[in-house]
């Protein structure tokens, strides 16, 4: 194996780290609030302020962690892993 | 009924001459696209992939157009409309699998495949046995989503514009074949891509209207909605009363997505897997923000229209948005609305089309029959010819179909694509041991355990056969067939190991990160 080899394989190793992290993070986040509608519903109804239940606020929160998500790898992706596939194709 | 839908003083249903102008002004435009990108669809990745040039931006709308469908935006809307918080069950686990798809799928996909994603699980594999498999879950996946989308088609269009149930699936047809037909990818792209920018600038400016009702607060509209129909509506209520079904049902999204056809298919239109990363992150940006939209339009329906009215016109209360356009804006805004929702179904139809055509002319004729040595030519006719097929057989479907109850066809097609079509792919990218029959032995086990299981489910045991009791408790089965199409292809590629498509995979890991450039 050259030392090309070994970098990419370096490379594919932390790029399938990353993808598995923020998967289970998602997997988390989204089966967290199905739990609790399944198993603490009074817990959501709690208000926070007029108009504001817990529910509505971690519903909001679970689509805002989908866009955090993406940007976080994006971000990761588009300076670490294409810097390292750069330095690789040359 | 009649007497109802009058107290409702809805011009639903009538002809509504705006709705007619929007609607042919919108067919107009998308046979315009279609007249323009059918001189530019030469070969077959012009076909197939709108010739790789369609930048991310571009792919993220187009994703949003070929995934949000009549169904999540009537759907969810009328569901938020008529109970309130539940409908942000549907709506988040619509949206979950978006992170999936990019954190997993789409890079190394554009990197692996050509138009399908047979492509990818055959990269290393024997060919035939992993094409006809893949196919077949393929299919599966788009003839039930087909099927979904057809009947609820007919249903809605008759609904909002008065004409004959099989005339509106008559004209869906047609339109898609024409579409795909002539246009191939490109012009499925663009009418993607209106849709999207009609849909989401419909709801934004719904979304306004009501909004400008609370002082543009939404906790004054849902403070509104508790002080008309209780708290309740503001908390869980009835929708998640058996933990384990909710669960299943998030997992098949989830993962569904990941697996869906005509999803995957469109990263191939994309120049390279940067470009796929993009556009999945602007894809969710937009069908993030589209259902935080519906949920305000949900609770503006409730207040404004209410629950009662809503039912009245349609029991299961899909017309609850087009009800809120109509209070809001009159009949004009209705017409627009209704124009929306008959494109949203155009551009999801043209999609799965396209994508089954490339199972049949793709996976099956080129790869599988003809062993990859096929013209151009031949591969056009053959992808076009596949179309009308499959364009017949969809509004055939559509109308056997009529008045049956196939919303859990959307679940079933989710569960398909998430245990026939998601593991396969994983296991063949990222498991160096992972052999043909391991990966056959998967997706054949994904696709007959899950229609297996949705027969013996409460869904069609209780809910359709009206049989007293079913023999498997889930509505949805992904919760077990997730992890058997796992472990069946785990076990199998240790019990037949396959020496060459370990060898393959150095090459194969080298290709899904450097792309193919350097061959």
């Amino acid at each position: 194996m050259t030392t090309n080899d070994l970098r990419l394989r370096a490379l594919a190793a932390t790029r399938w780290r990353v993808a598995l992290t923020l998967t289970a993070v998602m997997v988390i986040v989204y089966f967290g609030f199905v739990s609790l509608i399944a198993f603490d519903k009074p817990l959501l109804a709690l208000r926070i302020t007029p108009g504001l239940t817990l529910g509505i606020l971690l519903g909001v929160l679970v689509i805002l962690s989908t866009w955090l998500l993406t940007w976080v790898y994006v971000r990761w992706a588009n300076t670490h892993y294409d810097a390292e596939l750069h330095r690789l194709r040359k | 009924m009649l007497a109802l839908v009058q107290a409702a003083t809805t011009q639903i249903g009538e002809p509504n001459r705006v709705a007619m102008g929007f609607f042919f002004l919108f067919i107009a435009t998308t046979l315009g696209i279609t007249f323009w990108a059918a001189r530019r669809t030469r070969t077959t990745e012009h076909f197939y992939a709108a010739g790789r040039v369609i930048g991310p931006r571009q792919n993220g709308f187009a994703l949003a157009g070929d995934y949000m469908s009549a169904a999540s935006f009537l759907g969810i809307a009328g569901l938020v409309s008529t109970s309130g918080f539940d409908g942000l069950i549907y709506s988040t686990g619509w949206l979950v699998g978006w992170p999936v798809v990019l954190f997993l799928i789409a890079e190394p996909l554009r990197n692996l495949g050509k138009y399908t994603f047979a492509d990818v699980v055959a990269t290393r594999l024997a060919q035939t046995p992993v094409r006809l498999a893949a196919a077949l879950g393929t299919l599966a996946t788009v003839t039930f989503y087909l099927i979904a989308q057809m009947v609820g088609a007919g249903g809605l269009i008759k609904l909002m514009f008065g004409i004959r149930y099989e005339v509106a699936i008559a004209i869906v047809g047609t339109a898609m074949i024409a579409y795909v037909l002539f246009g191939g990818m490109i012009a499925t792209t663009w009418v993607q891509i209106v849709k999207a920018v009609l849909l989401l600038g419909g709801a934004a400016i719904l979304t306004v209207l009501v909004l400008a009702q609370f002082g543009m607060n939404p906790a004054a509209l849902f403070a509104a909605a508790a002080q008309k129909f209780g708290d309740g509506v503001l908390a869980p209520g009835k929708l998640v009363s058996k933990p384990l079904d909710a669960i299943s049902l998030g997992l098949a999204l989830m993962f569904g997505t990941a697996g869906l056809p005509h999803i995957l298919m469109r990263f191939y239109t994309v120049p390279d897997a940067t470009a796929a990363r993009k556009s999945v992150f602007w894809a969710t940006g937009l069908i993030g923000a589209f259902y935080l939209m519906t949920f305000v339009l949900g609770f503006g329906a409730m207040v404004l229209v209410g629950p009662d009215v809503i039912k009245s016109v349609e029991p299961g209360g899909n017309m609850a948005a087009p009800l809120l356009a109509e209070h809001l804006g009159g009949t004009a805004f209705l017409g627009f609305i209704a124009a929306v929702a008959f494109a949203t179904i155009l551009a999801v139809v043209a999609g799965l089309t396209l994508s089954g055509a490339a199972a049949l002319s793709h996976d099956l004729w080129v790869s599988v029959v003809r062993k990859g040595h096929a013209s151009q030519q031949e591969q056009l006719r053959v992808a076009r010819l596949a179309t009308v097929l499959l364009g017949i057989v969809a509004v055939l479907l559509g109308i056997t179909f009529k008045g049956q109850n196939v919303a859990f066809m959307v679940g079933l097609a989710f569960a398909i694509a998430a245990s026939a079509n998601f593991p396969a792919l994983v296991l063949s990218m990222f498991w160096r041991r992972c052999s043909t029959a391991g990966a056959v032995a998967s997706m054949l086990t994904g696709t007959v355990s899950t229609l297996l299981l949705i027969y013996l489910s409460p869904t069609v045991q209780i809910d359709i056969l009206k049989h007293s009791a079913a023999w498997f408790p889930l509505k949805n089965p992904a919760l077990v067939t997730i992890p058997l199409s796992f472990a069946v292809g785990v076990l199998v590629s240790l019990a037949a190991p396959e020496p060459q498509a370990d060898a393959g995979y150095q090459y194969l890991e080298r290709r899904m990160h450097l792309g193919a450039v350097e061959e």
